[in-house]
């Protein structure tokens, strides 16, 4: 799966469906995704002599983005306009 | 720098992640374990710096993607494009938390801004003595090794000499053996002695004991053999002879 998203530039615009579909959507192919990804990202920006904070920065401000995806919902009250 | 010391922590949660998804705790007798052909080639060591990135949240890869077309300013006016974007459609909301959240963000730069570095040397430090702690270990186990060898294959090159060792062993032996045969020779050469000599001192004392006794009995025998008359005309003879040699030593003079 991994060399499939390795090729995402490579892919024409015209291919992108059926290289989309050709992925492994079951759950162990799913699982091992995740984890290839987890793998992959650890040892790039985690797993050196002298690594910085932009290892553990950088899941930070996924995790907030993500938790800010989660509760726009309840954040729509808020909005200081009605028509953008 | 912090990522330093969460390296340490993470890395029991890599390896739970790692381990593959058996239920836990049921061992099944029936799976073969190492039955893959084993790898030798030795472990990859870890990198000094990892992929690069700019402020702490945004990879390098980004930047270099934008470079051949944008130039150096291309990612930051893409950035601030798509933050006024966000903000003016209102896809990000202005709340009271964003004031929260600058002054949050802003403590945190600069507090790793400040004490980063003293950090991450304390945390290289930790490393170092752990890798010299292990890298002791190896070193000194591969030379006790050594000299293990080293030692086996000197007692190995005295097998050679094994041959004077028992010739030697062999001349003790024989020369206690001929100690205690002559030490034993000498004790009866000794007993006997004693026992001749004893032989001969009973020997020497019985002729004496005869002598004296046959020598007493004669004298005792003598003197009663001698009557009276013959001890006074033995007298008389005695008296004359004097007499007579008083008056040779007399005219002598």
């Amino acid at each position: 799966m991994v060399s499939a998203v390795r090729r995402l530039l490579d892919v024409k615009l015209q291919e992108l469906p059926p290289w989309l579909a050709a992925w492994d959507y079951s759950p162990k192919g799913l699982l091992r995704a995740v984890h290839q990804a987890w793998r992959c990202y650890h040892n790039k920006y985690i797993n050196m002599k002298k690594g910085g904070v932009a290892g553990i920065s950088m899941v930070l401000a996924g995790g907030c983005v993500l938790g800010y995806i989660c509760s726009y919902e309840r954040l729509k009250h808020s909005r200081w306009r009605k028509y953008h | 720098m912090l990522s330093r010391l969460c390296q340490r922590a993470l890395a029991p949660l890599a390896l739970r992640s790692l381990a593959p998804s058996l239920s836990a705790g049921t061992l099944q007798v029936s799976r073969q374990f190492h039955t893959g052909q084993q790898c030798l080639a030795p472990i990859t060591p870890l990198p000094e710096m990892g992929g690069k990135v700019r402020h702490g949240v945004i990879p390098e890869e980004f930047f270099e993607f934008l470079y051949p077309k944008t130039g150096v300013t291309g990612p930051y006016m893409f950035g601030t494009g798509l933050l006024l974007y966000l903000v003016s459609k209102e896809i990000y909301i202005i709340t009271h938390e964003l004031v929260s959240g600058i002054a949050i963000v802003s403590l945190i730069i600069y507090v790793v801004k400040k004490y980063g570095p003293t950090v991450a040397a304390f945390a290289d430090k930790l490393n170092e003595d752990y890798f010299a702690h292990a890298l002791a270990c190896k070193n000194s186990a591969i030379s006790s090794l050594e000299e293990a060898i080293e030692s086996e294959k000197k007692e190995q090159s005295r097998v050679e000499g094994r041959k004077y060792l028992f010739e030697a062993k062999r001349n003790n032996v024989a020369m206690v053996l001929e100690t205690n045969y002559r030490e034993r020779l000498l004790t009866v050469y000794n007993e006997v002695k004693k026992r001749l000599d004893y032989q001969v001192a009973l020997h020497h004392l019985k002729r004496r004991k005869e002598q004296d006794h046959m020598i007493n009995w004669i004298e005792k025998s003598v003197l009663q053999s001698i009557t009276p008359q013959q001890e006074k005309e033995s007298i008389a003879k005695c008296i004359s002879n004097l007499k007579v040699l008083s008056k040779n030593t007399q005219a002598a003079v």
